[in-house]
């Protein structure tokens, strides 16, 4: 992906129909709608992502990000607006998209080793044995993980438990990798780790990445924009773009003037009433 | 698996141990921990029956009582009955029926329970009717299967059976219901097709409680399996024991009481032995205290 696609201020409408990976388009979802405990988790958000994209959307706690992102993976319903994946809309789970839950002990099958986690969706693929072995060895080490897969996930540490859950959702090469707070479990160290790790991922894949997190040092050093979501009913409040470049650094990039301008600039809209972090 | 995978040492440093240090780490702890334990936890199982069995010994040695001969004289009759004599072939037909009784009521439990889980308004309809049938005492049931299925070893194996069932329906349901709707979700993220959600999820998923259940039905089946043999049989280790009891052989009446001791015993460790093995990530992965 070149750097255009990163270039400050481009309009939904300016991109091209054709590159458009994901689509949201007045999204609306309402728990138990029609009953007297209805519940509006989210109000209205639209937005876009085009190919080799990489997407962050933060919100305060409760601003029904995890809804938001069970509705655009096809996982749950949405109670009205429109949702399109690559063009075709979207109604169940989409065969070229990739799913990073938070928490990789409950989202890894613990009775299968590593090896077999990983190659469960090229098996549902029919992708035969021979070459599922081949390709789960070529993806585990693309991770950076060798040698893992006769082992179980629970022998692994949790950042490595993760990798193999990012394996698993990259085994089948999918268009759109789709992450719900993937790094929340894992401590801050790891968390760096693994933040690098899915941008060298993202380089080396052109990848099309949405991850959802509240941490907004997060938010900005991976995406190209962040969609930040008002308080529940969440609503989109703004689409900022981070012109920070492809190459990012943990050290340099945070400290950077851009970096902490588009930090207190976030602050200001996820926190639309504390005083201005120094 | 290759070697070359370079870029992998650095950024596992941070995790924790590296992947050699972790392989390792578990191998010496195996090592170091099974031994002593698997020592320690066979004589804890075994110290009181073994004791029982001296005070038996000693006790009984110079009985008279004809209602409890001297334990010697129960395992000379007993290898007398059972392994010299004909008493084995009881023990044929006993087992014949106790694994197609057990097999068929869990086969039936297993089965019922997964289609249970997988309708909810079936299970709605049917729980009132599955509790029912659950506390009902199956051997109240041997008059009745007396009628419906005559005094054959057909009688004996449908009422094993229906005992069987409902442990392992039980308790499969229940394994089944508990597992984490994350992984489901993530079985829908993958796209597995239902058989697969099946066999590589919903099963082994409810691995551990579906065992429990069947350990459960076992037990069931190895009483029904006797009470079913006093009751209008003609063969089997329950009808070798009211034969013996009948004629007064006390004695041998004891060894059939011992031989089924043995049966239930050696069922149970079997039993054990093969969950340990095909549960084995389980065990494993509590054994590591995780999840």
């Amino acid at each position: 992906m070149s750097q255009s696609t990163v270039s400050p201020t481009p309009s939904a409408e300016s991109r091209a129909a054709g590159s458009e990976v994901l689509s949201v388009e007045g999204l609306r979802k309402i728990y138990n709608e029609g009953k007297p405990q209805a519940k509006t988790a989210i109000d209205d958000v639209s937005f876009s992502v085009t190919k080799g994209e990489f997407v962050c959307i933060v919100g305060p706690s409760g601003a029904g990000k995890t809804t938001l992102l069970r509705c655009i993976s096809g996982l749950a319903k949405p109670s009205s607006g429109k949702l399109a994946f690559e063009g075709a809309p979207l109604t169940a789970v989409p065969d070229q998209l990739g799913l990073v839950f938070q928490d990789y002990g409950r989202s890894l099958y613990p009775w299968f080793t590593n090896a077999k986690n990983v190659g469960l969706p090229l098996a549902a693929r029919g992708v035969p044995k021979a070459q599922r072995t081949r390709r789960v060895s070529e993806i585990l080490a693309s991770v950076g993980l060798g040698h893992v897969e006769k082992q179980y996930p629970w022998e692994l540490s949790g950042g490595m438990q993760q990798r193999v859950a990012i394996a698993r959702a990259l085994s089948y090469q999918p268009d759109l990798l789709l992450m719900d707070e993937p790094f929340a479990s894992v401590d801050a160290q790891t968390r760096f780790d693994l933040e690098d790790l899915i941008l060298s991922v993202r380089r080396d894949l052109g990848i099309t990445v949405v991850l959802v997190t509240h941490d907004i040092d997060e938010a900005i050093y991976l995406s190209d924009r962040i969609v930040v979501l008002s308080g529940s009913p969440s609503r989109v409040r703004e689409v900022v773009d981070v012109p920070l470049g492809r190459q990012r650094e943990q050290v340099a990039t945070r400290a950077s003037d851009e970096f902490l301008g588009l930090r207190r600039h976030l602050l200001d809209l996820v926190m639309p009433h504390a005083p201005h972090a120094a | 698996m290759s070697q070359t995978t370079l870029p992998t040492v650095a950024p596992e440093r941070a995790d924790g141990p590296s992947i050699g240090e972790t392989t390792d780490l578990l191998v010496t702890d195996r090592r170091t921990r099974t031994p002593g334990s698997v020592l320690r936890r066979v004589l804890i199982a075994v110290w009181l029956p073994i004791v029982l069995l001296v005070l038996w010994w000693f006790l009984s040695a110079s009985s008279t009582s004809p209602f409890f001969p001297p334990l010697s004289r129960i395992l000379e009759e007993w290898w007398n009955q059972w392994v010299i004599g004909d008493a084995k072939f009881q023990l044929a037909s006993s087992l014949r029926n106790l694994l197609f009784g057990y097999v068929g009521g869990a086969a039936i439990g297993l089965v019922f329970g997964t289609l249970l889980w997988r309708f909810p308004p079936m299970r709605r309809v049917s729980n009132p009717i599955v509790y029912f049938l659950y506390v009902l005492p199956a051997p109240a049931l041997l008059p009745a299967m007396i009628a419906l299925f005559g005094i054959g070893e057909l009688r004996q194996i449908a009422l094993i059976s229906f005992g069987a069932i409902w442990p392992t329906l039980l308790n499969t349901l229940d394994g089944m219901r508990g597992i984490d709707q994350v992984k489901f979700d993530t079985a829908r993220a993958m796209k597995l097709s239902p058989p697969r959600v099946l066999f590589s999820l919903v099963l082994p998923g409810a691995g551990p409680q579906i065992a429990a259940g069947l350990r459960a039905s076992l037990q069931t089946s190895i009483i029904l399996m006797v009470v079913t043999e006093m009751v209008a049989a003609k063969e089997g280790i329950g009808y070798f024991i009211l034969q013996a009891q009948t004629v007064f052989a006390v004695t041998t009446m004891w060894t059939g009481i011992l031989t089924l001791a043995i049966i239930g015993t050696v069922a149970n460790y079997l039993f054990v032995l093969i969950e340990r093995f095909v549960l084995r990530w389980y065990y494993r992965s509590r054994a590591l205290g995780n999840s």
